[in-house]
């Protein structure tokens, strides 16, 4: 059985240091409900209880699961704050109980959720802040359609609108992220045999949200999300101390690919684009287009239209547009590099130089010669080798 | 008489500078421009494949008139997302055909500049793309698989409200010709 106490019993066993440091957020990860982030975050629970620490559980939703409610027993669970909505009465985590019960660390289950209306704040997650000030360490769980820069790419995916979203700032200040991950096949055998939904919701479970191409889908994306929050921070923390220049040679990014191509508003500037998308897919990295811009250059009408064309299209594959102005192309591609932590970067055939310019060194060696590690790719204009087949 | 040999060497030199800089690599004389394109004509798409007819169309009207052709891929953004959501599914269908349109116009010698319109239908894509260019030519296919996403009320739509030439190609039903993403030179 867990241990449950009442708001009478809460008092502080221990008190916070100083009172000033910040609390250390550690969120289990996982592609959807069912692969293991609340039984993960009780076994951690349960294991700095066993190592004398004051572990309490702020918020846990079993969702009717027994092996979930087993591993809770031993852990001190706060009892919740019950509030009427609408004739309903809703339970949510009893914010100022955690507060004043200030335990060392606190199990705070679906990070997402969004609070009854009348509660202190809003969303779950500013709770959670608010314990963290107050240097009470928290674990908490999160699916990763939650986040906010995701969702719109996993509706489009898997044709599922999450409502409930947090900003990925976030999970960007989690101290750990620990990504919980499960085969697609193996989270289906779960659902099937009733460990993750009650039998009379498993089949409409099955024909929606937890389809396999759905599940693999939101895999990729979590695995991928976990590899870019642990290569930001490793590049975070070794910025500290160093030049951003260093950033690219010294820093390179273990998991994950970023794209620069290089733009300029022109009508065969597009093919290049779609190139460079194509290989970010097969990459699986993100892709930012860039256009160096000479200081003072005016535009034509079809310049205008050519940029406005691209604007649009980096929109549409989900690029991001860079415009940089420089005089100096290569100096002003290295920087952008250098700061986006870009591993590849695709470039048009220029045109042929004419006059003094030939005697200047090309601009995919400068660009080689300034980001060591960086792969720069001439992409060829294929035009010529067109076929077209009657079908 | 040396001096005179220093003059003819330095001239030399210097003409050999101000060809080598007024000269392209290749040795020859640039080809006069030609014409700049003054005709715009819009080849709108939604499928994976683009009638060939249609195709063929544009590039005989692009030829006669030197224009530009502008294959423009319309894609829709279902109404729970918000508009400028980006679409990587549609596009891993659509980029292909762009790809495949353009690559065929540029080896026929015609001029091309492609766009991608997006919008709740391919109707509304067509409308922004419209509310923001001009075309003088719109070519559509009237074929019954519809391979312009564009139904028979879009195109009476088209030819009530929108102020440029319409083209409407009526597919023989025998006539399957597509231009599809297999037709794309070398790997994209």
């Amino acid at each position: 059985m867990s241990e449950a106490i009442t708001a009478a019993e809460l008092a502080p066993p221990k008190s916070v240091s100083g009172g000033t440091r910040r609390g250390r957020l550690k969120v289990f990860l996982g592609m959807a409900a069912g692969v293991g982030k609340t039984f993960r975050m009780l076994v951690e629970g349960r294991v700095e209880l066993e190592a004398g620490r004051d572990v309490v559980i702020g918020l846990l939703e079993t969702h009717g699961r027994a092996e979930t409610a087993q591993l809770a027993d031993g852990l001190a669970i706060l009892p919740r704050m019950r509030m009427s909505y609408r004739q309903t009465v809703l339970e949510e985590m009893d914010l100022r109980a955690v507060l004043l019960r200030a335990p060392e660390a606190c199990l705070i289950d679906e990070l997402a959720h969004t609070n009854a209306p009348g509660s202190e704040h809003a969303k779950r997650y500013e709770d959670v802040e608010e314990i963290l000030s107050a240097g009470i360490d928290v674990l908490s769980t999160l699916n990763v359609q939650h986040l906010e820069s995701l969702n719109d790419h996993i509706t489009e995916l898997s044709g599922i609108r999450v409502r409930e979203t947090i900003p990925d700032a976030i999970l960007g200040r989690a101290d750990e992220v620990v990504l919980i991950d499960l085969t697609p096949e193996a989270l289906l055998d779960r659902l099937r045999e009733g460990k993750i939904y009650p039998s009379e919701r498993i089949d409409a479970a099955l024909n929606n949200f937890f389809r396999i191409e759905n599940l693999a889908a939101l895999r990729e994306v979590a695995l991928r999300q976990v590899a870019e929050e642990v290569g930001a921070k490793r590049l975070t923390s070794e910025l500290v101390g160093s030049r951003e220049e260093s950033l690219a040679a010294d820093a390179p990014q273990a998991v994950g690919e970023r794209l620069l191509a290089l733009v300029e508003p022109y009508p065969g500037a597009q093919r290049l684009v779609r190139r460079a998308w194509r290989s970010a897919q097969r990459l699986g990295g993100e892709l930012d287009l860039l256009w160096v811009r000479k200081p003072g250059q005016q535009l034509t009408e079809d310049n205008e239209r050519s940029l406005a064309a691209l604007r649009q299209l980096a929109s549409v594959l989900g690029a991001r547009m860079l415009e940089e102005e420089s005089d100096d192309v290569a100096t002003a591609v290295a920087d952008v590099a250098a700061r986006r932590g870009t591993t590849y970067i695709l470039i048009g055939r220029s045109r042929p130089a004419r006059g003094l310019a030939r005697l200047r060194v090309p601009l995919p060696q400068r660009l080689m010669q300034r980001l060591p590690g960086v792969d720069v790719r001439i992409v060829a204009d294929r035009s010529g080798r067109a076929s077209v087949e009657p079908q | 008489m040396t001096v005179l040999a220093i003059v003819i060497v330095a001239a030399g030199i210097l003409l050999g500078i101000a060809g080598g800089y007024w000269l392209p690599p290749n040795g020859r004389l640039p080809r006069r421009e030609r014409p700049r394109p003054v005709r715009r004509i819009l080849l709108p798409f939604t499928g994976q494949a683009i009638s060939r007819r249609s195709f063929e169309a544009a590039v005989r009207l692009a030829k006669a008139e030197n224009a530009t052709v502008m294959p423009a891929f319309l894609a829709t953004v279902p109404m729970n997302l918000p508009l400028q959501t980006p679409l990587p599914v549609q596009c891993a269908r659509g980029m292909p055909v762009l790809e495949a349109i353009e690559q065929r116009l540029i080896s026929q010698g015609v001029s091309v500049d492609s766009r991608v319109g997006r919008g709740r239908t391919a109707r509304d894509a067509l409308r922004k793309l419209l509310e923001q260019e001009h075309f003088d030519r719109i070519i559509v296919s009237a074929d019954e698989d519809q391979h312009s996403g564009l139904g028979y009320e879009d195109l009476r739509w088209l030819l009530e409200r929108v102020p440029a030439e319409i083209l409407i190609l009526r597919t023989a039903p025998q006539d399957t010709r597509q231009i599809s993403s297999d037709a794309v030179g070398g790997h994209l």
